[in-house]
């Protein structure tokens, strides 16, 4: 090892096993919180979206999704293709949907004639409940009532953002409908379908295609929309554990699926405004980590140079009785990589240690997702080599900017 | 041996010039333990800054072993304040983070020294000076005396040519003044060249010439018997 180094580390050593334990307690502190600032503020950005992905794969779309073509009604010859996906290695379960726009109305017994009826536009989805709930854990999502069974004929259960109850401020355009609870009795139109069927209950979920969508069994769905041969509009897949639901997606097409319908993964199949509000999200967080970058580098500055400056007749000293410049600026720069690295262990300790599995326990409650915190360790690695790297330089700077100055005049405190 | 010729100093403030140094011819031999002396302000300390290469002069010549210090860099300087040097400051200027042991091994272990040779030469100055119990004492565990005895060891460690001593005195009492000034005496009869700057004049007999400064200028030199 150089000498200069040996000897930097040397110094360093002794100045920091023998400094204030508050003082090093107080930088290390700081730089923890640098470290948090360039992790979790950013993390909680793409997490409270990272949340709405979540959701909206673990409550609709699972893995993937095999949906109708645009041009199309719904999937055709669906049993076969049911059958043919089932038997793709590496797909767990599957749970197929009969879909189609309806009117919703309420309160069309108390109605007067005279009366504006109350109607609500949504799509009426056929389940499975068995299925549908061992895919997407729908059930889980009730918060009134309770789902679906099988043999719940003329039973329906609505997405909260249906009624009027569930949404605070009235949004124009969104029609919803008034005083309907679990019993209620609503009628149902589709095409020239009507049907009155009882609210059995009530789900509640920041995914939109659940909480706009109402509920029923696919069997007498199927017969309302003459379905009766099987075909059906969405297959939802959810892959075995440790599965890439990519390479499902690639044997599907393989297989021919994508002839008849649209095959996605759960991440193709978000909404592009959706990819734009993460990818914006993204570039903020990067913006917010700069900022903090930049705070942290300022920070390890001042307490280098402070540090230094304090020290200027000692740093003096050494350069009097021949100990190299090089030799005192390498042992300002280990100290300040001791800060940066006991900072981010501490840092990544609380990141992974506390902080991830309590979000993931207890996500944030956005109004339109459950905020997580999302850190991959790749990316917080690196951030933490920024920080070490922007520490080592904004240490190295003050250091050398007072090791510079005139020996003698360092001993004897002239300016 | 150390030579100086016509050595002058000069600090500027703004547009005032002050000429502390103003020519100074003078020659230590090798082995001659030289005393400084003069009233405050007469130049003395900033005369021996000159001479050890902590500061560079404004005029005149320097030359030490026959090397002209005139065409040294910054980095040749500190190489010989490293290897010809040893340092005794008033206040000690000991490095308050490392231990007595410590501070002494440091410049030997800038010298390349391996650890463990440099701690064992480190010690065996620490034991001559009479502090062979307080090795791993930090310098605020130890007494004034002690801290200066840690400096010279520090200074006389890596058996530097010219050992260069500012007021070593000034911040001690009686006892332990005599204590510093029996270790030069004893240094010098082992051959040590010793220049130290003093302004007691009890101290400076002991040395074997006493030069007198004033306004920047050497006005005697007198040589003490024994």
């Amino acid at each position: 090892m150089p000498l200069n180094i040996r000897i930097g580390f040397f110094l360093a050593f002794r100045a920091l096993r023998r400094a204030s334990l508050w003082t090093t307690g107080l930088i290390i502190f700081v730089m923890v919180l640098t470290f948090l600032n360039l992790v979790v503020i950013s993390g909680i950005l793409v997490g409270l979206l990272q949340g709405a992905v979540d959701s909206m794969r673990t409550e609709y779309t699972s893995d993937i999704i095999v949906s109708t073509l645009w041009d199309k009604s719904y999937i055709e010859n669906s049993p076969n293709i049911i059958e043919l996906v089932s038997a793709v290695p590496g797909v767990d379960m599957l749970t197929s949907r009969y879909r189609e726009a309806s009117t919703l109305e309420a309160n069309h017994r108390t109605r007067k004639d005279s009366d504006k009826p109350n109607l609500a536009p949504a799509q009426i989805i056929g389940i499975n409940p068995t299925q549908e709930d061992a895919v997407t854990g729908i059930a889980s999502k009730i918060i009134e009532g309770s789902f679906l069974a099988e043999g719940d004929y003329d039973k329906i259960v609505l997405g909260n953002y249906l009624l009027s109850q569930y949404i605070p401020i009235k949004t124009p355009g969104l029609a919803t409908l008034d005083n309907v609870s679990v019993g209620s009795k609503i009628r149902i139109h589709v095409g020239s379908v009507v049907r009155e069927v009882t609210v059995k209950g009530i789900l509640k979920s920041k995914v939109d295609e659940i909480a706009l969508r109402a509920f029923m069994l696919g069997s007498q769905f199927r017969s309302m929309i003459g379905r009766n041969d099987g075909n059906v509009d969405e297959i939802v897949i959810k892959v075995k554990k440790g599965v890439d639901p990519v390479s499902v997606r690639n044997e599907l097409i393989l297989r021919g699926v994508d002839k008849v319908a649209t095959v996605q993964t759960f991440e193709e199949a978000q909404p592009q405004a959706f990819k734009d509000i993460i990818n914006t999200f993204k570039m903020l967080g990067t913006i917010f980590s700069s900022i903090g970058l930049v705070v942290a580098s300022v920070t390890i500055f001042i307490v280098i140079f402070v540090n230094a400056l304090t020290r200027r007749k000692y740093i003096g000293i050494l350069k009097g009785i021949g100990i190299h410049g090089r030799a005192i600026e390498y042992s300002y720069v280990f100290q300040s990589i001791f800060y940066a690295v006991s900072g981010s262990v501490v840092g990544l300790a609380l990141v992974y240690g506390f902080l991830m599995p309590r979000f993931a326990a207890h996500p944030i409650d956005f109004p339109f997702s459950d905020g997580i915190l999302v850190a991959p360790v790749e990316e917080t690695l690196f951030r933490a080599g920024l920080l070490i790297v922007a520490t080592i330089i904004a240490g190295y700077i003050p250091a050398r900017m007072i090791i510079r100055k005139n020996t003698l005049d360092s001993i004897l405190g002239r300016n | 041996m150390i030579e100086t010729k016509n050595l002058q100093r000069s600090f500027k403030n703004g547009d005032v010039e002050t000429q502390v140094l103003r020519g100074i011819d003078f020659t230590a031999l090798d082995g001659e333990f030289i005393a400084i002396m003069g009233r405050s302000g007469a130049g003395k300390s900033t005369f021996l800054y000159q001479m050890s290469l902590l500061d560079e002069p404004t005029g005149g010549e320097i030359t030490i072993d026959g090397h002209n210090t005139h065409t040294m860099d910054e980095r040749e300087r500190m190489k010989f304040r490293l290897n010809m040097f040893g340092y005794v400051f008033q206040d000690y200027a000991l490095l308050p983070e490392l231990t007595a042991v410590e501070n002494v091994a440091l410049p030997l272990l800038m010298q390349n020294h391996p650890k463990k040779s440099a701690y064992a030469q480190a010690a065996t100055a620490l034991e001559r000076a009479g502090l062979g119990s307080r090795l791993h004492n930090l310098p605020s565990q130890l007494s004034g005396g002690e801290q200066q005895r840690v400096s010279i060891s520090r200074a006389i460690a890596h058996k530097p040519k010219i050992l260069f001593a500012d007021e070593p005195t000034a911040n001690l009492d009686n006892e332990s003044s005599r204590g510093i000034m029996g270790i030069f005496q004893d240094l010098h009869k082992h051959g040590q060249t010793i220049i130290m700057v003093t302004h007691e004049e009890e101290y400076a007999k002991l040395a074997g010439k006493i030069m007198q400064m004033d306004d920047g200028k050497i006005i005697s030199e007198v040589k003490n018997r024994g």
